[in-house]
């Protein structure tokens, strides 16, 4: 067992808990808008912000996915010792992570009619993030936001099965930001 | 306060509640089951509104909380207690000093500003629960917006009294699609319910959570000929002479003598500091003693 999977996690669980959740609960209510978040230190490719969310939202409860870009031993090793989360494929992950291009998007959970909030939220790694490029509408928007996004066509498809659908958050470094199935692209 | 973990909920029942909460924003209005843990206090007095306060706060903010629109109230002053006890936040009576905001069944007047979280304690989340007594069967109206009901209620209302008589647990549809319980707040908060805060809906014994993010679309059900109208007491406020506050009307003597004074303490104090007096108010200097 190497000493550094032990690593990397929060100093002050509660405290920096509570940090990581408002900056991720402000991201999902406020599409566009991009949070600081501190405190992990997880193994490469997985990013600072990605660490921290997976410290702050998983455990033995959510079934994860890796996409092929972080299916690692390092990562798997932090994530089981840090969370407890099991692995799982893909139509039984509670969230995923990867990125972009390592997430089959057709094949996770979107919910049931009743049951709308049982769909995967996806954690996509991206290289950059900033307010420019595709147009956000929707709740949490006051008029128009704008947010880097890898494609416009698979969030508009999303967006379109409301009330399902999958919901993402969109880590690089240490900042993120969030897109719920609510909201409109262009 | 290191006798408890930060805000008093064990982390995995914290993240829990954070995951219903995400799923929650995600879909506005649609009610997430949780699993609600048994809270140091009864339900019905605020148990759905404090694991999810418990979840959201930081050890930076400033917590207040209020019940029908005071902050003196026993439920109130118990809560805001039970949180400086566990979590050690700051607390306070005035709205703009607030970043995180407990209520029962009140909007605080003053617009609450994009950084501040509104939190509501819900006894019955589910709007169509006294027309359908099943949960399997509300569910399906859900999932299939099948809401007819509801207006046949509201119809109902006309028929009988001649005008909308709920004037309570008004129900709204949120972003097109969810009919949604506000809460017992009176109607007249209904248009309030538009704002640039996070609003978070907690039910400690129903086990459900569910959320309005800023700036989405909450209309008030209601017919074209018979549309919404949020009423209020036609007074002003005894006490700070404010016509737009919501009123609470209190019988003062054995003469049937009545005050109404505003329901928010906080928006009445802070006129009065400013120097309004109502028809039976005194300056507050005079109350100081």
């Amino acid at each position: 067992m190497q000493a550094q999977l032990l690593e990397g996690g929060f100093a002050d669980l509660p405290v920096d808990a509570s940090h990581t959740f408002r900056a991720v609960m402000t991201a999902m209510a406020r599409p566009g808008d991009i949070m600081d978040v501190a405190g992990a230190k997880p193994p490469s490719p997985l990013s600072t912000a990605c660490g921290a969310v997976l410290l702050t939202l998983c455990d033995p409860d959510t079934p994860i996915y890796l996409g092929t870009s972080h299916n690692t031993p390092e990562v798997r090793d932090w994530i089981t010792f840090h969370t407890g989360a099991p692995f799982s494929d893909v139509e039984n992950a509670t969230f995923a992570i990867g990125t972009w291009q390592a997430l089959p998007l057709s094949e996770f959970a979107i919910g049931t009619p009743e049951y709308p909030d049982r769909s995967a939220t996806l954690i996509v790694e991206t290289a950059d993030l900033s307010n420019a490029g595709t147009t956000l509408k929707g709740p949490g928007i006051k008029d128009q936001a704008q947010l880097s996004l890898p494609e416009q066509q698979a969030f508009q498809a999303n967006a379109a099965l409301f009330p399902l659908g999958l919901d993402f958050i969109f880590t690089s470094g240490n900042r993120l930001a969030a897109l719920p199935r609510t909201t409109k692209v262009s | 306060m290191s006798d408890y973990n930060f805000a008093y909920l064990d982390e995995q029942t914290k993240r829990m509640i954070r995951r219903a909460i995400l799923k929650g924003l995600a879909i506005p209005g649609y009610q997430v089951p949780f699993a609600s843990r048994e809270m140091p206090m009864p339900y019905g007095w605020g148990t759905g509104g404090v694991q999810v306060s418990a979840a959201v706060l930081t050890p930076e903010d400033t917590l207040k909380v209020i019940d029908q629109g005071a902050d003196d109230t026993t439920n109130a002053v118990s809560i805001r207690r039970f949180f400086e006890k566990t979590a050690g936040v700051q607390v306070t009576e005035a709205t703009t000093d607030a970043s995180v905001i407990q209520t029962r069944h009140r909007i605080p007047e003053q617009d609450l500003r994009a950084d501040q979280i509104l939190v509501y304690q819900v006894p019955i989340p589910e709007p169509l629960r006294f027309l359908e007594p099943s949960e399997v069967e509300t569910r399906k109206m859900h999932s299939l917006e099948e809401y007819g009901l509801m207006h046949v209620k509201l119809y109902e209302d006309i028929s009988q009294h001649g005008d909308i008589a709920t004037a309570y647990a008004y129900p709204v549809k949120v972003e097109g699609r969810y009919v949604m319980d506000p809460s017992p707040i009176p109607k007249f908060d209904n248009p309030k319910l538009e704002m640039a805060g996070i609003q978070l809906f907690g039910a400690g014994r129903e086990q459900r959570i569910y959320a309005i993010p800023p700036y989405t679309q909450v209309v008030s059900l209601d017919f074209d000929d018979y549309p919404f109208q949020a009423s209020k007491a036609d007074h002003a406020c005894d006490l700070c002479g404010a016509k737009d506050s919501y009123l609470d009307e209190l019988i003062v003597d054995d003469q049937g003598g009545r005050v109404f004074m505003c329901s928010d303490t906080d928006y009445c104090s802070t006129r009065r500091a400013q120097g309004h007096v109502g028809a039976q108010g005194s300056p507050i200097q005079e109350d100081a003693a």
